[in-house]
């Protein structure tokens, strides 16, 4: 076979060293089906060749976890007999190419990632990111981008039938050409009943089911590898059309051929399609898979090799069975009315083989091939720095509350959740806003299981290794405020293009502080996702790490946001917290009043963060709060004013004893602090003293309003009627 | 009694429906697969929620078509108790066992949401357990939930005092508030709310217990 020229190399995004490389492994040049193989398996979405070497520093171990990274989901034991699957992916690049049909395929891709481990999903969340809508360039295309995207993660999960049951969005000018559309999923199954995508057993049949291949979706993967241009529009046809019914289909069928015993590893079919399905299988193994092209069911006539091998047609699935059992596979899928193909067999010799009409197309050893993927060590220097302390105007509290519950990323995403069936499978205790974190109940086991995901790209730019930490902090402190006790963590990390040492730098500090804040709380990170060369046209997102993090809690009513009663103490566990102007740059305030992002995020103790979860999750138990709700974005203000929007509309009058400025103490974002309502003051204090943190009393419930004091001195009074419209209202006006 | 759970393919919400009727309400209740020729020994069938075979055409289109809607056809004519929730209102409607149509909701978006609802008869073996006027407190999840129907349709279930339910706060723009219906014979009905979701405390509403109640009443009366 002769060379192939640079520019057709250069076209797979492979390097002259990765070519040599691919040259070495084989022991000849590669032939054009060859190179097609190895320019998805080792493109960055596949073989996280930047990333790699630095996502070895994440604790990955940890008493509950069965299964971590390395395989489709991480697993945790939830006890009583039964585990957890779950897993956040990100489907960034696709959403913007094609905002409904890249949002839904994000959502089929994690789901077939749950469901090939043998895991029915309970649950769904999304993390989004949107550049502005106002903007009078840029915001009509990100009003649609929204649209699509919230219309495609609907139109997918409603039908398949799991709930989308929390999430979060924000938006920045920095996502302007490049949304972030990050899907969380989860699922439920027997322990013993787990699955893994594992080949085995020479002679075995290798059988391929779900919807046909078609020529939709090739090069998705090296597409989510590379920053976008002006052409990008020109790659549409990259982005596949997502069938639910079809993984509805395939969902059931799998679940139940896998209780025949008759199967022996199984994988989806996803990013670089029949050729990672084929190679991590075999490789994972230990084996050689050998396919012939024929036999795959195919929706369109004279596919090449090539085409077939790299197509990411949606809904497919591949599997090994043991022979002579077929049949009862094969029954299972016909019930179903599913077509599955033997395509090919397990063999002994570590090849992936590939025959198209007889012939040898490819011939890889499937080590080499999934697991030799270059590694780099790129360059890092140092993450590019905020601007300096501005001159910061006074905006009085009275007038900055409004402002801020009407801001888009505080306003109520009651426009986005209503689109979303959050309540079928009928285990949703706490759905959306409900809640500082989604709970699902395990009807098999009477226990819940509690989820948030979090991250913050404007605390990431001012530093990625203590905005790491924040959101680490924050998805803890999230299920603790509903008596969760956090066990494990799934992780995203979006960000721009690793080439770059700045960027490099980013990537490298946002994982060196996930692990030093993953590894405090015992949070294992599970498997997760990297998203890089978020790029348009040279202009980079902020770091934007995402964490989902799952706790587990008895199954029982849960403590909710509002305030319920009148005449109830109001407490401020961990304190009123501590700012000055450099941590005040991260915020909301410094986002919506200042238009400005300066300084460095909110300082965070580890220790203290931990005790005060020690502490709530203790109260929470015993049973003293009748509402909590942990401080983020907009601070103290912010939250008391969600804590007053209930159906009863109970609101506070609060007094702080303080020497901050009235801005700051209203609205810094210090964490590691939780406001609760409790007719039983001096238990919690007895609780919070021996946690050893500041539980002052702020206040009480009053029946109408909320005021806002300083040592007596009135900063803001507000009916709650005019807030909570303000609240409720502001996203449907923006979107419009 | 012993409830029939039908499992289209696209069915999900079959399973939150068999709950209801087994550990919330305590009765005996066996999924149906969607080419049963025949629903076997029950006293009552549900047509749960879901995507039936996909719904890409209408909702329910393709459903009328699938053997076990023979089966339920014949169950009907012969006095059987049936439901039909979301998507097994559609199917329904498009059966012809009910009449009018559900189209894309007013706003043209999938709303998941809690509402309330007026029970407008307790003449029927679906509310007899509920009082007349009473406000019953349940969620709605559907894309295509517009009750539509022409007016003489419309006079027709006023007169025939066929209304179920109305909503309180009309969340699909349903011509005359319509979240529910009955057929002439008063053993079929239909409603987009999901009573299976709305009976168990901890998912917020125990309000559609008193639905299923009913219908154990009238078979255990019958």
């Amino acid at each position: 076979m002769t060379a192939h020229a640079p520019e057709v190399i250069a076209q797979h995004q492979l390097t002259a060293d990765e070519y040599g490389k691919i040259v070495a492994i084989l022991g000849r040049e590669p032939s054009y089906t060859e190179l097609g193989i190895f320019s998805v398996m080792w493109s960055e979405h596949c073989s996280y060749k930047s990333s790699r070497l630095h996502l070895k520093k994440l604790p990955t171990r940890g008493r509950l976890v069965v299964q971590g990274p390395g395989e489709n989901a991480g697993i945790i034991d939830i006890g009583g007999g039964y585990v957890i699957a779950f897993k956040i992916e990100s489907h960034n690049h696709p959403s913007f190419i094609e905002p409904f049909q890249g949002a839904a395929t994000g959502v089929g891709g994690i789901l077939r990632d749950i469901f090939t481990m043998g895991a029915r999903p309970i649950a769904v969340l999304d993390s989004l990111r949107f550049g502005r809508l106002d903007d009078p360039a840029t915001g009509a295309r990100n009003r649609r981008i929204l649209g699509g995207v919230v219309a495609g993660i609907a139109h997918y999960g409603n039908c398949f039938g799991v709930p989308t049951v929390g999430g979060e969005c924000s938006f920045e000018p920095c996502y302007d050409g490049n949304p972030l559309v990050n899907v969380f999923a989860l699922g439920i199954c027997r322990k013993e009943e787990v699955f893994y995508a594992k080949a085995a057993g020479a002679g075995n049949p290798v059988i391929y089911v779900g919807a046909r291949t078609g020529r939709d979706g090739i090069h998705g993967a090296s597409m989510a590898s590379a920053e976008f241009t002006e052409e990008a529009k020109q790659k549409r046809p990259n982005v596949q059309v997502g069938d639910p019914f079809m993984e509805k289909l395939l969902l059931e069928a799998c679940i139940e051929a896998m209780k025949t015993g008759a199967i022996v590893g199984i994988q989806d079919m996803g990013a670089a399609g029949l050729t990672c399905s084929t190679c991590e299988m075999g490789s994972r193994g230990g084996v050689g898979i050998e396919i012939e092209l024929d036999r795959v069911p195919q929706r369109e006539t004279g596919m090449t090799p090539y085409e077939i091998m790299l197509s990411e047609s949606q809904e497919r699935m591949l599997l090994v069975a043991e022979k002579g059992r077929e049949e009862e596979v094969y029954r299972v899928f016909r019930k179903w009315g599913l077509e599955a193909a033997e395509i090919g067999v397990v063999t002994e010799d570590g090849k992936l083989r590939v025959r198209h009409h007889g012939v040898v197309v490819a011939e890889i050893p499937n080590r080499e091939l999934a697991d030799e993927a270059p590694l780099y060590d790129r360059p890092h220097t140092h993450p590019p720095r905020a601007g300096l302390i501005p001159d910061l105007p006074v905006s009085k509290v009275q007038r900055t509350l409004p402002t801020l519950l009407g801001s888009l990323d505080i306003c109520s995403k009651r426009w986005i959740w209503e689109q979303y069936d959050y309540q079928v499978r009928t285990n949703t205790v706490a759905g959306p806003e409900r809640t500082d974190a989604a709970i699902v109940r395990i009807k098999e086991t009477g226990t819940s299981i509690a989820i948030s995901l979090d991250g913050n790209g404007r605390y990431c730019f001012l530093s990625p290794r203590e905005g790491a930490k924040l959101a680490v902090a924050e998805c803890c402190r999230n299920l603790s405020t509903v008596g969760a006790r956090p066990v494990a963590a799934t992780n995203c990390l979006n960000f721009g293009n690793p080439e770059r040492p700045e960027i490099m730098a980013q990537l490298v500090e946002a994982i060196e502080g996930m692990a030093e804040a993953c590894a405090f709380f015992d949070t294992p990170i599970t498997g997760g996702n990297v998203s890089l060369y978020n790029e348009t046209l040279g202009e980079g997102i902020y770091p934007t790490p995402v964490l989902g993090i799952v706790g587990t809690l008895k199954t029982a009513e849960p403590v909710t946001i509002p305030f319920k009663n009148a005449g109830r103490t109001v407490m401020l566990l961990g304190g009123i917290g501590e700012c000055d102007d450099i941590r005040f740059g991260g915020t909301q305030y410094a986002k919506e009043m200042v238009k400005q992002l300066w300084g460095l995020p909110p300082a965070l103790d580890l220790e203290r963060e931990r005790r005060v979860q020690f502490a709530i999750r203790k109260i929470i138990a015993e049973g003293l709060a009748e509402s909590a709700h942990d401080l983020s974005d907009g601070g103290l203000a912010v939250a008391l004013a969600e804590c007053s929007f209930g159906p009863n509309e109970v609101g506070a009058l609060i007094d702080l004893d303080s020497d901050l400025r009235p801005e700051m103490l209203a609205f810094h974002e210090a964490p590691s602090r939780i406001l609760i309502s409790t007719e039983f003051p001096k238990k919690v204090a007895a609780i919070a003293e021996k946690y050893e943190i500041e539980a002052p009393v702020v206040g009480v419930t009053i029946e109408k309003g909320i005021e806002i004091r300083q040592r007596t001195i009135t900063l803001g009074a507000w009916e709650i009627g005019a807030l909570k419209t303000a609240y409720a209202q502001a996203f449907e006006s923006h979107v419009r | 009694m012993k409830f029939g759970v039908i499992v289209f393919p696209g069915s999900n919400c079959d399973h939150d429906a068999f709950h209801a009727v087994t550990t919330n309400l305590g009765q005996k209740a066996e999924y149906i697969w969607h080419d049963s020729p025949s629903l076997g020994d029950i006293d009552a069938v549900i047509l749960p929620g879901g995507f039936a075979y996909g719904d890409y055409l209408r909702c329910g289109a393709i459903a009328r078509f699938s053997p076990v809607m023979g089966a339920v056809g014949k169950f009907a004519a012969a006095g059987g108790l049936v439901m039909g929730i979301c998507n097994g209102f559609q199917i329904l409607v498009e059966a012809g066992l009910l009449p009018g149509a559900l189209i894309r909701n007013r706003g043209l978006k999938f709303v998941c949401r809690e509402v309330r609802l007026r029970t407008e008869t307790v003449h029927s073996p679906f509310t007899s357990a509920a009082q007349e006027g009473q406000i019953l407190r349940m969620p709605i999840a559907h894309g295509e939930g517009c009750y539509f129907a022409d007016g003489r349709t419309l006079d027709e279930l006023d007169a025939e005092d066929r209304v179920l339910f109305r909503y309180v706060g009309n969340p699909n723009g349903s011509l005359g508030d319509i979240a529910g219906i009955l057929n002439r014979e008063r053993n079929v009905m239909g409603m987009m709310p999901h009573p299976e979701r709305a009976s168990d405390p901890l998912m917020g509403s125990t309000d559609g217990l008193t639905i299923f109640q009913s219908v154990l009443d009238a078979v255990v009366r019958a």
